[in-house]
């Protein structure tokens, strides 16, 4: 059975262009701007964790705050207290994160849907007062959070803002890529199949357990990657970060984006850096605009109604609609 | 006077039609059965008149079109409902069944009495009254779902199969009650049925589904006696 | 022995509070089979409409009637007006819907109110006639309280006709409607129930607790705990897994080293561990899941 080739000449020159583009922002806006968008990609990247586990995989998880808390510190820590290499931290945190999130999927197992939710948005409540307990404050800095400094530029004549956001680039284009691999795999197929029916994916020979825990490891992992990344561009980690707050950003984020895409993720990631900043000035002109957060809560829930298929989800639609008219 | 007149029935699950243009009338007092196969659309010529799936066409009650109402709206006209499986309130008890099923009426006393005339016909679910509906055997939640629906008093009974999954005397048992009822309290009944035998011998008249669609329609007497309509279509 | 004793009642005392959150979840759970994440802020949201209340004059006990009662509508609307669009709609949209929701109600309490803490007057006095070092005035109170409102929801849930049709328009949606009840009507009824519920408990819990928008996530999350540990298919397992909860929270806090700071870890973990292990909780029904 042969498949169409959906590596199209089309699709080739759009992706370089893609790619051209992002590569020449930094040179075209300011450093802060480039932050901004450093930031937008390792949303991105935390996006993409999201999308496998819940949108591909139909696990849901309102607590991947938890998982991007645990690369954060994982970095952190490896800095502040042992002076570690930036970037050897991120395979470090990678394998942690991934370490926590398989752990986590083994009781996941056991909880659907709802049950699932449910558990996840206990982690997500529960993360900010684990990361303050005394017992682990000489590692954690406690309330109070650690400090770290921004990695030096890899290139001579670029900025550390500009130099981040190259290597953050990198690794979401490499990360993007794995992640494309993966889901159109066989393995990709069974991960979906899980999603859609499960019983009957583990009678046509799905090792469902396995492929469940693994692919919440991987998605803790890319969440993970993203909280490593993070702290390099802000330079700091405190408890009250990683709250529940954090887990309803990044399912706004995949919601917005499509939570079963991978580009969309890019979509996703600029929303949650620029949008909350527009919320905020409106909020700051209009003062009986309610605050950001608020409106964040409705934009959720009319997405949910008129758009549940995000940005991404939306070209696709576009897409196939424009291919069934051409098709006539 | 025709209490039911349905003209033109189409009816759909989502994108999937399932009749095709159904026709057909029931007179006041009187029990007309629906015959067929499997899958020729007699349940959702039901669902379709207490309007549970989407329809197009004319569906006259008393003779006012109740396409386009709720079904709670059309229960409260007066149209009872015995659903194909019975539909019993399993974790409610036999009496809080039928008490459900005065719902919609406001006069207590009556509703006291009536659930009294129910037990009256069915002197087993009076045994078993404060008992889970759920623990029930089939033939006394077919006999619940039957007093469910007297519970309404309505002016047309729908009922979906009660025969099914029970053994042939509790049927008979059932539909001796039904003959009760209908020379008691004067119900008109709209009857579906696969066992054709049971039902032509209850109902005044009868039609045919084939796919959809009214492919024979008559007194049942006659269609009963016609050989050659038993074999084609009713398999003995 | 004095501390344990003191401990228990405290713990029943916070644990009544525990069982009137797990109820609501409960309720809405089994009208609806949707977990109301945004129960708990829900439930902030009508105590600080009582604090308002409070503001312009109202007392104590009218404010509580009085917010208890705009939660009750409000449930209903929520249900009407938010909730109903995605009624069939695939369990994740559900859950994201009420997240919207969770967050929707933390932002606007804390821009109308702010988030600094304010202290909430309790609804009992503080001298009770009796002295007792056992448990104080408040958590009195709170017992007996939390016991009359479960009690008249209990009742009304098995003498009313509306109760009864809740129950069968919760179990059965279709035979429901071919009695004649209106499904949609019985679930927003139930939110209204579940939101006025919610509001008792907050409005209990605001004095212990001191009331700002985040006072009810570590409420929420044990009166989730104790759902699941009683069975979220029952009422009266809901109630007994709240208490069952309050009374092992203040256990843990004071027996087990380093419980005291890591009292949601706790719930968490009898979140997960109760999923894991007796995923029905002590009293509920097994499902029979058909392929």
């Amino acid at each position: 059975m042969s498949r169409p080739n959906p590596i199209t000449p089309g699709l080739v020159i759009g992706l370089l262009a893609a790619v051209a583009f992002g590569a020449a922002i930094p040179h075209l806006v300011t450093d802060f701007t480039t932050y901004q968008f450093t930031l937008a990609m390792i949303y991105g990247i935390a996006l993409l964790g999201l999308n496998i586990l819940t949108g591909y995989n139909g696990q849901f998880s309102v607590g991947h705050s938890a998982f991007y808390a645990v690369g954060a510190y994982t970095a952190a820590i490896l800095l502040y207290h042992f002076e570690w290499n930036h970037y050897a931290t991120i395979p470090a945190a990678a394998l942690v994160t991934f370490f926590f999130g398989f752990l986590f999927g083994l009781p996941a197992l056991r909880l659907e849907g709802l049950y699932l939710a449910l558990a996840t948005f206990a982690l997500a409540v529960a993360t900010p007062q684990l990361l303050k307990f005394d017992l682990f404050e000489h590692w954690t800095g406690g309330v109070q959070g650690l400090f770290v400094l921004k990695p030096d530029p890899l290139i001579e004549g670029l900025s550390q803002d500009q130099s981040l956001y190259y290597v953050t680039l990198g690794i979401m284009l490499f990360l993007m890529i794995v992640a494309w691999t993966i889901l159109r795999s066989r393995s990709g197929r069974a991960i979906m199949a899980i999603r859609d029916n499960p019983i009957a994916a583990s009678t046509m020979g799905v090792n469902t357990a396995l492929y469940k825990t693994t692919t919440f490891g991987i998605s803790a992992m890319y969440t993970g990657v993203a909280g490593a990344l993070s702290v390099f561009v802000t330079e700091f980690v405190s408890p009250d970060a990683f709250n529940f707050f954090l887990a309803v950003n990044l399912l706004v984020g995949s919601v917005v984006g499509g939570i079963v895409s991978i580009p969309g993720v890019i979509f996703g990631g600029l929303f949650l850096v620029f949008i909350p900043n527009y919320a905020q000035d409106i909020s700051r002109l209009y003062p009986w605009v309610p605050p950001p957060w608020a409106i964040f809560g409705i934009f959720l829930i009319l997405v949910v109604y008129f758009a549940p298929y995000g940005v991404w989800g939306g070209v696709e639609r576009i897409r196939a609609w424009t291919q069934r008219r051409a098709k006539g | 006077m025709a209490l039911l007149e349905v003209s033109g029935l189409r009816a759909f699950y989502r994108q999937t039609q399932a009749l095709y243009g159904v026709e057909f009338s029931l007179d006041e007092g009187s029990i007309t059965t629906i015959l067929g196969a499997n899958g020729a659309g007699k349940t959702t010529t039901l669902r379709a008149i207490c309007q549970m799936v989407r329809t197009e066409g004319e569906i006259r009650f008393a003779g006012e079109d109740i396409t386009g109402l709720s079904t709670e709206k059309i229960v409260a006209l007066g149209i009872a409902h015995v659903p194909e499986g019975r539909g019993t309130f399993v974790r409610q008890s036999v009496e809080e069944n039928l008490q459900l099923g005065a719902f919609t009426r406001k006069d207590a006393r009556a509703i006291a009495d009536d659930i009294e005339r129910v037990y009256a016909y069915f002197p087993r679910l009076k045994e078993r009254r404060a008992q889970q509906a759920g623990t029930l055997s089939g033939g006394e939640q077919q006999m619940l779902a039957i007093g469910r629906a007297l519970m309404l008093r309505p002016k047309l009974m729908l009922l979906d199969e009660p025969s099914f999954g029970l053994a042939p005397l509790i049927v008979q048992e059932i539909y001796g009650i039904m003959a009760r009822i209908r020379e008691q309290e004067g119900a008109s009944m709209l009857l579906v049925e696969q066992n054709a035998n049971i039902a032509l011998n209850l109902a005044d008249h009868a039609y045919l589904l084939e796919t959809g669609q009214v492919v024979l329609g008559g007194e049942s007497s006659i269609i009963r006696d016609d050989e050659n309509v038993r074999r084609a279509y009713l398999g003995y | 022995m004095d501390l344990f004793l003191q401990l228990t009642l405290a713990g029943l005392a916070i644990g009544s509070i525990y069982s009137c959150v797990a109820l609501a979840v409960v309720m809405i759970y089994q009208a609806t089979d949707h977990f109301n994440f945004a129960q708990g802020e829900m439930a902030m949201f009508s105590t600080f409409i009582a604090w308002a209340l409070l503001g312009v004059g109202l007392p104590i006990w009218a404010a509580f009637v009085l917010a208890v009662g705009l939660s009750f509508v409000a449930g209903i609307v929520i249900e009407r007006v938010i909730v109903k669009p995605v009624e069939n709609a695939p369990v994740l949209n559900q859950i994201i819907v009420f997240i919207g929701l969770l967050v929707i109600f933390n932002s606007v309490a804390g821009w109308i109110w702010e988030f600094t803490i304010k202290p909430f007057p309790s609804l009992f006095p503080k001298d009770l006639g009796f002295e007792s070092t056992l448990i104080s005035p408040h958590n009195l109170g709170v017992i007996v309280l939390t016991l009359a409102v479960l009690g008249l929801v209990f009742a009304f849930f098995r003498y009313t006709r509306i109760g009864l049709a809740m129950k069968a328009a919760a179990a059965n949606p279709d035979s429901a409607r071919l009695v004649g009840i209106s499904v949609g009507w019985m679930l927003a009824l139930g939110w209204g129930l579940a939101a006025a519920i919610g509001a008792v408990g907050g409005i209990l819990v605001a004095p212990i607790v001191y009331l700002e928008p985040n006072m009810m996530s570590g409420v929420l999350l044990y009166g989730f705990a104790g759902a699941l540990l009683g069975g979220v298919s029952s009422p009266g397992g809901a109630v007994l897994g709240g208490l069952i909860v309050g009374v092992l929270e203040n256990w843990v806090g004071q027996y087990v080293p380093g419980g005291a700071e890591l009292k949601l870890t706790f719930a968490l973990i009898m979140i997960v561990g109760v999923l894991m292990f007796k995923p029905t909780g002590l009293f509920g029904r097994v499902v029979v899941k058909r392929v």
